[in-house]
């Protein structure tokens, strides 16, 4: 009796065991083009490019220890950090209040806002970096400006600073801060809100208690996508800070293209892959165990 | 939530999306202006500036390039990308979870970095043409875009649809086309809005893949802006800044504008 079914199975099964392995072909094949590309064009590319690093006959890490004692290449690396920091904390801080107002407007106003900060974040990196040079060169919006109202006598110089990078910078990554906190701001549902006020809470604490820490995984994935983007940016300080203010970016390039230096190229190459890689992993950790809705 | 915002937000808010226009408000004056510098405001008015555009053959060649890079690149990176984003959300317990990992590598390795790591490997290691070196580079740039955006419309499509047009005898290429890509259209669209924008305004994976004579329209304004400082720059940058409004009234037409948002 029981193996007459089985067989029975077997007979009536044979189409739905094809069926599974055309399933199983379909799924591997559906993804294999695009695993093929990214491991191809990607992932080998870059591991290789990270691998001749320690390929030096002064031994596998003379590179990185080159690179760490090297007071100019220290002061690169310092400084892409700082300008990241202190971007992404200029972002937050904007970005957030902007985003709050936002989520309050009535669908309307609320719609133009975000298009208008759209905008900026769909135009290219290199059209918003060039209209700081507009406003901030020798003979800029700024100088001239504060020339004729008789501020200064001569025109400051104020491309190629730190600061000319972090306003551009700030310029470049506010928009994606308020769109990623406009979403975030619109789903803490509005009951908590008036649940806090309702029983008495004041402006600040409800602030305080209740929306930062319902915002707080969005603030980190903000915080995320701005140190990341600031802190690989090429075109803004190549634009902005010129050889003054080489961050590893344009540090990077200069290595590779100009000086041809292509175990130091890729020594920086492998310094930004770590950090930057090490940054999303701690950061997504940490957005996970923040977040309150999760629990 | 909606609560009363205080007045102080308000101006705060009000000044930041000053900030955020006024640049551009600056860059259209000053292309429109009659000098031979940049300047703000314009100094009478012109479109001399726009006229010169179309006759620097620099310019013109390398807009082409971008052109072709971003709809091939963009073409190709849908093309495994849908795919991809298909198989992940209709098998999604029976594949590794790293292969999603995987599709948005390129947006975790630094730009950068992986325009150098491809002129490495690829124009330089394999001998690649400097074209199809980037328009491989620009596809994978902007394939996280096709697979996440894509894959977020997959996820609220319910797959019984599909089982039903299958189970009635519609072979599975033509169940699809006529019944799945229908209803993830709107995904669609925004990706590939997403990628063509990402692709042709990308300078820091183009800036390792220009070779002799072949260069793209961002990498070209560069390269001008380094040596001229005339309003020839700006009024490119408003052409492209023309081209963003273009795609947002697309954007508007077909989907709404706050899908950006989600």
């Amino acid at each position: 009796m029981v193996e007459l079914r089985t067989e029975r199975r077997y007979q009536r099964g044979a189409p739905a065991l094809k069926e599974y392995e055309m399933n199983k072909l379909a799924r591997w094949g559906l993804t294999m083009p695009a695993t093929i590309a990214v491991v191809l064009l990607l992932v080998i590319p870059v591991v290789l490019t990270i691998a001749t690093t320690f390929g030096e006959a002064a031994g596998p890490f003379s590179t990185y220890t080159a690179f760490f004692k090297s007071g100019f290449r220290m002061a690169v690396l310092y400084r892409t950090l700082q300008v990241a920091l202190i971007t992404t904390g200029i972002a937050l801080v904007v970005g957030f209040i902007t985003a709050y107002v936002i989520a309050q407007m009535p669908g309307r106003l609320k719609s133009i806002m975000i298009v208008a900060a759209v905008f900026p974040l769909l135009t290219g990196v290199v059209v918003r970096s060039f209209a700081w040079l507009i406003i901030l060169g020798k003979n800029g919006i700024i100088n001239n400006a504060l020339m004729s109202v008789g501020l200064i006598g001569e025109p400051l110089s104020m491309l190629y600073t730190q600061g000319s990078v972090i306003v551009a910078m700030v310029y470049l990554f506010v928009p994606l801060m308020i769109l990623t906190l406009v979403g975030v701001l619109e789903g803490i549902p509005r009951d908590l809100i008036e649940a806090a006020t309702s029983l008495g809470a004041r402006p600040i604490p409800t602030f305080l208690q209740v929306i930062l820490p319902l915002a707080a995984p969005g603030l980190i994935v903000g915080a995320v996508l701005v140190f990341t983007g600031s802190f690989t940016s090429y075109a803004t300080p190549q634009l902005l800070g010129g050889e003054k203010q080489m961050m590893m970016g344009t540090f990077l390039y200069q290595r590779a293209m100009v000086t041809f230096d292509w175990v130091g190229a890729s020594t920086i190459a492998a310094i930004m892959v770590i950090i930057t890689i090490g940054v999303v992993l701690i950061m997504s950790r940490m957005a996970r165990r923040l977040n309150p809705m999760a629990v | 939530m909606a609560t009363r915002i205080h007045p102080l937000l308000g101006a705060f808010a009000i000044l930041v999306f000053f900030f955020l226009l006024a640049p551009l408000v600056i860059i259209v004056g000053s292309a429109l202006s009659d000098t031979t510098f940049l300047t703000f405001p314009p100094q009478g008015l012109t479109l001399r500036w726009f006229a010169n555009i179309f006759q620097m053959e620099a310019f013109r060649r390398t807009a082409i390039t971008s052109l072709q890079v971003a709809l091939l690149g963009t073409g190709l990176s849908l093309l495994i990308g849908i795919p991809a984003a298909y198989a992940l959300n209709r098998y999604r317990v029976e594949l590794p979870r790293w292969l999603s990992t995987l599709f948005v590598l390129p947006i975790l390795v630094p730009e950068i970095v992986f325009g150098f790591a491809l002129l490495k490997s690829i124009t330089i290691g394999l001998g690649l043409p400097v074209f199809i070196s980037l328009v491989v580079g620009h596809a994978l740039l902007i394939l996280p875009y096709s697979v996440r955006v894509v894959g977020a419309s997959l996820a609220s499509f319910d797959f019984s649809i599909e089982e039903a047009a299958r189970s009635l005898g519609c072979p599975p290429l033509k169940t699809f086309m006529t019944v799945v890509l229908p209803n993830i259209r709107a995904g669609v669209i925004a990706a590939f809005i997403l990628a063509f924008i990402t692709s042709i305004n990308d300078v820091s994976v183009s800036v390792f893949l220009t070779g002799p004579g072949i260069s793209t329209l961002p990498i070209q304004i560069l390269a001008h802006m380094e040596q001229f400082f005339d309003p020839t720059i700006a009024s490119v940058s408003v052409l492209l800044m023309l081209v963003t409004v273009g795609v947002m009234a697309i954007v508007e037409a077909t989907l709404g504008l706050t899908f950006l948002t989600k």
